[in-house]
């Protein structure tokens, strides 16, 4: 054994000399090029991030010239006035943002956070030998690919979803069916996020627990999920802050009302609901709402992700906003 | 220590042991319905899939029994009179991939290049704020890009870029050759790559992260500048990652709908086939969401689901691509296990 190492190793060392030779060469003979070369891809790659930026700082600056000049008490707690009209306000959609929002959390937040304790504390990602044991890594592993399956699905297709399921069933443009949509779309943000910070626990932890005798659902309730819950926390903000600026699946499901709320089973209306209807609308009037709208939604959801960097500040947290 | 108080810790100890510990056979209850609970929200997304499928095969079975499921696709009409009614999905299946394609041809590049700035130039105290803007870009909302690309972006790119085109290359190449409107697939394709640069860009740097730094060190000892270092060892260590995200990119390019659907000119039937760049187009996501609302008849709305089942359908396939070739690379901490 040792003699075949030694060979082999020789015959490396021979071969990367004689690589580092050639590159001598090449270095040598054209080492002005390519000193040029990183020098010009260096540029170009500073070049993309300032492209990148442009954008952003256009997007929000334009946002809030444009926003600030419509905000006012007024602006914020009123119904619409009629169209075309500069009277009235945005108030049903501010409303019908946090409705919606609020209902699609209380039934999303719950199980994506129990969804992914089962994938990280009752599903062993390592192939077992046991048939039982296999058996549940091969549903978690499913479970774990239907869940990106959804995080990819367009928001569009998940707004005919709640359309056909809830809107049609009870024959009416509904709350329900648009936070039953949202939730869709958090579900597997959730659960993904509790997955993987749960799974960051030390092990030690949880071998104390059981040390003590205390029965898992303790161990995971009290002791895991304590130790961990600004990260879950992080992931319940991320989904709220997505689901917060979602049109689409709104289309087909609130529909949209200048009206403020009446039921859990009529339409609301909802500010990024409002943003387009008042873009596709040909008055001066509408447009500048829109854009006042737009300031509060971002505003909405830039206090969201600030306060994501906030508790995650310092604890190791890995916080991708909006990449998931 | 006065014995009350040893009296009382013990006491408390007892308390907190009962409730931690309990009896057995509650605990062992207890565990049993936690476990059930887990396992059934993790079913859930089990039944979500289900559903989806359900709904959007129920929803769109009647325009597939009109017209055939090749017929549907392959068809260019768009037509709701009664009894002439036609629905054919070809020009929106070209808008969406015409649009993704240029999204994808100017975004990822883009992205590679802020990947390469941010995981192999940058010192980490400039790289971290910048990787929290570039993420802030990817928290704001499409409706917002759509607002913005609306009103500011269609007429900066109108003056500066697509006219100069047209002007320049228009009297030679047909498919420049089309007075620029700013409300056109080109448009649409530019916003649409500003928008998927922070998805692709900051996967790819997780990408780059994840490659060793011994394969950087050897093509350094070498005498590699920087740049050959990344092209030599840490891009095709990480091909696979890369390819992945550019292509998670496109699956978000295909399915967004709010900004596409304010910016793409929303042509209907055959001149929705974008026979130049500043053609006039539109998306399978955009004609759903700008005639869900006002479609007369069940058959158009089925129509529209039907539109979004072949989304669907594209959707996954790329989805589904991309997300195997990332886990190759990038893969979720491992963690502790019993």
């Amino acid at each position: 054994m040792g003699k075949k190492d030694k060979l082999s190793g020789e015959k490396s060392r021979n071969a990367s000399s004689d690589y580092r030779q050639i590159f001598h060469e090449v270095s040598l003979k054209h080492a002005s090029r390519r000193r040029i070369t990183d020098k010009i891809i260096s540029i170009l790659a500073i070049v993309c991030v300032i492209g990148a930026i442009i954008p952003l700082g256009s997007i929000l600056l334009e946002v809030i010239k444009n926003g600030a000049a419509v905000i006012s008490i007024q602006f914020l707690t009123q119904p619409p006035g009629s169209i075309g009209s500069d009277s009235g306000g945005i108030g049903p959609a501010i409303q019908g943002t946090l409705i919606t929002v609020g209902l699609a959390s209380l039934i999303g937040a719950p199980i994506g956070i129990l969804s992914g304790i089962y994938l990280s504390e009752f599903a062993p990602t390592g192939s077992g030998k046991g048939v039982k044991e296999r058996a549940i890594s091969f549903f978690a592993n499913t479970i774990r690919l239907f869940n990106d399956v959804l995080t990819g699905l367009p928001s569009i297709v998940i707004g005919i979803v709640g359309y056909v399921t809830i809107v049609l069933a009870i024959n009416s443009f509904s709350v329900w069916a648009g936070a039953f949509a949202l939730s869709i779309i958090m579900i597997p943000i959730i659960s993904r996020v509790t997955e993987e910070t749960l799974k960051l626990v030390p092990n030690s932890l949880r071998e104390a627990g059981y040390s003590l005798g205390i029965s898992k659902s303790k161990i995971t309730l009290f002791i895991v999920l304590k130790y961990a819950k600004d990260g879950v926390l992080t992931g319940v903000i991320l989904a709220v802050a997505r689901i917060a600026g979602e049109t689409a699946p709104l289309i087909m499901t609130i529909l949209g009302t200048s009206l403020f709320f009446t039921g859990l089973t009529g339409p609301v209306d909802a500010l990024p609901l409002k943003i387009w209807r008042l873009a596709s609308q040909p008055y001066e009037s509408a447009h500048a709402f829109g854009w006042g709208a737009a300031l509060v939604l971002i505003l909405i959801i830039l206090i969201l992700s600030a306060s994501i960097r906030i508790i995650a500040h310092g604890k190791g947290i890995r916080v991708r906003t909006g990449t998931i | 220590m006065t014995s009350g108080s040893i009296h009382l810790n013990t006491d408390i100890k007892e308390r907190v042991s009962s409730f931690l510990v309990g009896d057995r056979k509650r605990k062992k209850i207890g565990d049993k319905v936690f476990h059930g609970l887990v396992l059934g929200t993790a079913a859930y997304t089990l039944f979500i899939i289900v559903i989806v499928v359900f709904s959007v095969g129920v929803g769109s079975a009647k325009i597939f029994s009109h017209e055939g499921f090749i017929g549907f696709v392959t068809g260019t009409n768009w037509n709701a009179v009664e009894g002439r009614e036609s629905y054919g999905a070809l020009p929106y299946i070209i808008g969406t991939l015409m649009s993704s394609g240029i999204a994808l041809l100017i975004g990822v590049p883009m992205s590679l290049g802020i990947a390469f700035f941010l995981a192999e130039m940058a010192p980490s105290r400039l790289s971290s704020p910048l990787s929290f803007v570039i993420e802030l870009l990817a928290a704001v909302p499409s409706i917002i890009y759509g607002l913005w690309a609306l009103f500011v972006f269609r007429f900066l790119i109108k003056d500066w870029i697509e006219t100069p085109l047209y002007n320049t290359l228009g009297p030679y190449i047909p498919f420049f050759n089309q007075a620029p409107f700013g409300l056109d697939v080109f448009s649409a394709g530019i916003v649409l790559a500003i928008m998927i640069i922070p998805i692709v860009s900051s996967i790819s740097r997780d990408v780059m992260k994840a490659v060793p730094d011994t394969q950087r060190e050897a093509a350094y000892s070498l005498g590699a500048t920087r740049w050959e270092t990344s092209r030599m060892a840490v891009f095709p260590y990480g091909k696979s990652g890369l390819l992945g995200a550019s292509i998670l990119g496109l699956g978000r390019a295909v399915g967004e709908t709010m900004l596409v659907t304010l910016i793409i000119g929303n042509a209907i039937g055959p001149s929705a086939i974008p026979t130049t760049l500043f053609s006039q187009s539109q998306t399978l996501s955009s004609l759903i969401a700008n005639e869900f609302n006002e479609a007369s008849s069940d058959l158009q709305l089925s129509a529209l689901i039907g539109l979004g089942a072949v989304l669907l359908i594209l959707t996954l396939i790329i989805n589904i691509g991309a997300r195997l070739m990332v886990s190759k690379m990038v893969k979720v901490s491992p963690g502790v296990r019993e």
